[in-house]
């Protein structure tokens, strides 16, 4: 067993758990935070996108235990069905999503792109290294590729961070 | 109280356009828009049940035998783990949509590689994964497995209620202007649900209760009810919210049954989740395809012949088979006609329904063997499809129902602005990359299934919608929703839709795009009834009564319903049945697709640049989520052209690919913005509420555009998809010279 310390969305958790369980898993069956999904277990699919420290991550890909004293956004702290983040009213209205099973991890990971883009990094279809990155609809779309959608609600997700994107900026 | 329809006549009555709420076809946000977003909906695993414990099933490494020996005692010498289960009862292979029974059983036989034959239960799943692992299983292999449908000694049969041989198709052949005669082939398909299979069993004394992740509950229940050898009486399904299914879903698969089995053993919820490799294995593959195409014209393009004579492939026993040629019945005239399906018995994971079953496929190829024609007889193929849609059915003495194929067509091409391809292969070029532009036609078959849906208006005049049907992502909270508001004259705020739980009537399930139309006039019946009710309480007929913004009246919505109902409520169940208007009349949904495609002229590599879908599906209940349906079958038809592939390994049958790493669903980058646009449409034949289906229209054909298109960039012909770049780079251009 190993003791961990998680501060999930703000909140300090102690987690007492086999040195096996995954963040993923810690956040599921530990903490009872379900929101992150468990699509493939393997790093291939991005449903269990979570903000560690800032950065997105797959949370399958990486134990509970290596993230002592971390924290981490999930879902549920980037907000709640009556309070819903600029993202998420805009993934409502333009109807990023069918079955919805992809979703938190896509907000997660478009919430933690959005900032990336605005620190100037690059991406793989960017046409300069070093300028600032605009979010084009290529350059979400590529931003967004480790996030599968098998409903492929694609055109509506791209439309949703588009929308909140250039309403933060 | 019950109100009733069998629908043996066309309603023609068009009662949704008449009412003032009006919210019918608008595009509403879903309803359970906000629990997705937040992460606040309940999927199969994420049930707070007390005592839960974990089991993991553990998979055939053969493909065809006989389990001897399971050595369970080693496992179970650790403390954490509760059980080794081996019970006859298990599922060998999942339940077929509709079975309404139980698939077969029992886990000693092995039927093919991947299958489950045992399921280990811990306190964790790690613990159980590792155990499960570590599980020594011991096999008697039978040699005379069979894995290549097309090898000489496999066996195959033909079911014979899907064979058609109509005049004579190689005279009509052999006498043509033009002619195709092609084979094409297809490969399986995973439907990849984000969702992994799950489910959670708990027993209180003889009642089970199970939280799965299944898109049609009045099915399933019966078949975990045969499977256990107990009552339905004595279960309760749940699946409010479902991952996506696609198919996948429709029957019972190997974790309930495992999880139920267990539960009760131990006396502990057991929650068993499917990995994602156990959901390629062990759920359904959509079937390869091999399919000989011929097609005869005359000078004028006319068909006089059509042979689409398909190959396809199942474990042995199966009934389903993969009906490609169910479009290819209708669609297009020609009186000389051969179709007709063999289905290979081969050892590899069961075949059954992938989104179109069917369609998917055959409209595909059919799609394609229509470009080739249009270019051996030099007419556009927009103008082909049209001189080729039949006044009368070319098989049956019946009439069709509302057909919007020619409007598709014609509206597709204007938008898209068609007139100004390029009619000539390779031709267009940008920079390293061909240009290309192509087109398809859309088809599928329309089904009305048969439904319940129970409505009560309260007496605070708000209403609650009760049925087991789904919501797989397909928009049934918001369907049922705006159906009930504006039949009740509510806004959607005051309509509460409760889905997923087999203690409601039973609705018709998710699947073969049914779904809508079907719990749609459940739900539009029992609101009918209702206003009977409500007209009897204003002393008026219900013709007359105006219902708006929770207010009613006769002439003009006076009184508020609280007023009228005066502290009671008012319930009732509509139920429909489908009749002749399903056999009498040729029911289907049309549409067109048309795509640009940029083809690197030195890597081979396809990027789809622009997509337009124009489909026509009877009345729209909701333009967001019928337009996103579209957008997902369009870019399953992305999939199908460009990257998804089951690889079987021809030794033992594995597959190869069975996970989301090396099994290529398009990702967000892959798709362009896509353009979908509904035709307005009432098929008064169809339903009650003149909708027809509209989950996989999307999907039937969209692939052959893709490769159309790929043919106008590059003169090549791919026939045998997906259209990868190893199977174009020799034939492009900068690769001759």
């Amino acid at each position: 067993m190993e003791s961990t310390e998680l501060v999930v969305n703000g909140k300090a958790h102690k987690l007492e758990a086999d040195s096996r369980v995954t963040l993923l898993d810690a956040l599921r069956n530990h903490l009872g935070l379900t929101g992150t999904k468990k699509g493939c277990d393997h790093g291939q699919c991005g449903a269990c996108t979570v903000i560690v420290e800032g950065r997105r991550v797959n949370s399958c890909l990486t134990l509970a235990c290596m993230h002592d004293g971390d924290e981490i956004t999930t879902i549920e702290g980037i907000g709640q069905p009556y309070n819903l983040s600029a993202l998420q009213s805009a993934f409502v209205a333009h109807d990023g999503f069918q079955c919805g099973y992809c979703t938190p991890g896509q907000i997660c990971s478009a919430t933690a792109m959005i900032e990336e883009a605005r620190a100037g990094w690059p991406s793989f279809v960017s046409d300069d290294l070093d300028g600032p990155a605009e979010l084009s609809d290529e350059e979400i779309s590529e931003r967004m590729s480790g996030n599968l959608c098998r409903c492929a609600a694609y055109p509506n997700i791209v439309n949703a961070i588009r929308q909140a994107a250039g309403e933060q900026s | 109280m019950n109100a009733h329809r069998k629908m043996d006549k066309p309603d023609t009555r068009n009662r949704l356009d008449d009412m003032s709420q009006g919210l019918v076809g608008t595009a509403m946000d879903r309803p359970d828009g906000p629990l997705k977003v937040s992460g606040q909906a309940t999927y199969a695993h994420e049930w707070e049940v007390p005592d839960m414990v974990h089991g993991v099933l553990v998979r055939a490494t053969i493909s065809k035998g006989r389990v001897t020996d399971v050595a369970s005692d080693e496992i179970l010498a650790d403390d954490a783990i509760h059980a080794v289960i081996t019970d006859d009862r298990l599922l060998r292979r999942p339940a077929q949509g509709g079975a309404n029974e139980a698939p077969p059983q029992g886990s000693k036989q092995v039927d093919y590689f991947g299958q489950p034959i045992a399921l280990v239960v811990a306190d964790t799943f790690e613990q159980a994964r590792h155990a499960a692992n570590n599980l020594k299983i011991g096999y008697e292999t039978e040699g005379n497995a069979a894995f290549d449908p097309e090898a000489a000694a496999t066996e195959t049969d033909k079911p014979e209620d899907d064979q058609l041989d109509q005049g004579d198709l190689d005279q009509a052949m052999r006498n043509a202007a033009f002619t195709v005669d092609q084979v094409y082939r297809t490969p399986g398909h995973n439907s990849a649900a984000m969702e992994p299979h799950c489910a959670i069993a708990s027993w209180e004394g003889d009642k089970l209760t199970l939280r799965g992740s299944y898109q049609m509950l009045n099915f399933n229940i019966n078949e975990l009810a045969d499977a256990l050898h107990i009552s339905a009486d004595n279960i309760r399904m749940l699946s409010p919210f479902v991952g996506g299914g696609f198919g996948s879903k429709l029957g019972l698969s190997p974790e309930a049954v495992a999880a139920a089995i267990a539960a009760k053993e131990i006396g502990l919820p057991v929650c068993v989740t499917l990995s994602r490799q156990q959901v390629f294995e062990t759920t359904m593959r959509r079937s390869e395809t091999h399919q000989h195409v011929r097609l005869s014209c005359g000078e004028d393009g006319v068909l006089t012949g059509l042979g689409h004579e398909c190959l396809v492939s199942n474990l042995p026993g199966e009934e389903f088979y993969e009906p490609v040629t169910q479009a290819t019945h209708f669609l297009y005239g020609g009186k000389n006609r051969k179709l007709g399906i063999e289905v290979a018995r081969l050892n590899r994971t069961c075949g059954g329904s992938v989104r179109a079953p069917g369609e998917a496929v055959g409209m595909q190829v059919l799609e394609n063997a229509m470009d080739e024609l249009a270019e051996a007889a030099g007419i556009d193929p927009v103008e082909l499809r049209k001189r080729n849609i039949p006044e009368q059915h070319p098989e049956k003495d019946i009439p069709y129902s509302s057909r919007r194929f020619t409007e598709a067509l014609d509206e597709g091409a204007k938008r898209f602005g068609w007139d100004k391809r390029n009619a000539k292969p390779g031709n267009l070029r940008e920079g390293d990359w061909l240009i290309g532009h192509g087109m398809a036609g859309a088809a599928r078959i329309n089904i009305l299934s048969e439904a319940k849906a129970k409505v009560t208006l309260l007496a605070n005049g708000s209403a609650v919608v009760e049925t087991d049907m789904t919501d797989i992502g397909t928009g049934t909270y918001a369907i049922l929703t705006q159906i009930a508001c504006d039949m009740l004259g509510l806004p959607a705020d005051k309509v509460e839709t409760k889905l997923g739980d087999t203690d409601f009537p039973a609705g018709p399930g998710s699947g073969g795009s049914w779904g809508a139309s079907s719990s749609g006039s459940a739900v539009f019946l029992a609101c009918e009834e209702i206003r009977r009710k409500l007209a009897d309480k204003l002393g008026s007929d219900e013709r007359d009564l105006e219902l708006a913004d929770g207010k009613a009246g006769t002439g003009e919505p006076a009184q508020s319903l609280a007023v009228i109902l005066d502290g009671e409520e008012i319930s009732a169940i509509g139920h429909i049945e489908p009749g002749k208007t399903l056999e009498d009349w040729q029911q289907a949904t049309y549409g067109s697709y048309f795509a640009e495609v940029a083809v690197n002229a030195i890597t081979g590599e396809t990027r789809v640049k622009r997509m337009l879908g124009v489909f026509g599906a009877g009345r729209i209940l909701n333009e967001k989520t019928a337009t996103s349906q579209c957008y997902g079958g369009m870019i399953w038809g992305i999939g199908s052209a460009l990257t998804e592939e089951l690889a079987f390994d021809n030794r033992d049958g594995h597959i190869v690919n069975h996970d989301l790493a090396e099994y290529h669903i398009p990702v967000n980058l892959d798709v362009p913005q896509i353009e979908v646009v509904l035709l307005k449409e009432r098929d008064e034949f169809a339903s009650p509420i003149q909708a027809k289906g509209i989950g996989e229209l999307g999907i039937c054909g969209a692939a052959a555009a893709v490769t159309n298109a790929i043919y106008n960039a590059t003169g090549i012909r791919v026939r045998d998809y997906p259209a990868t770049l190893d199977k174009l780079l020799e034939g492009l251009p900068d690769q001759q010279q």
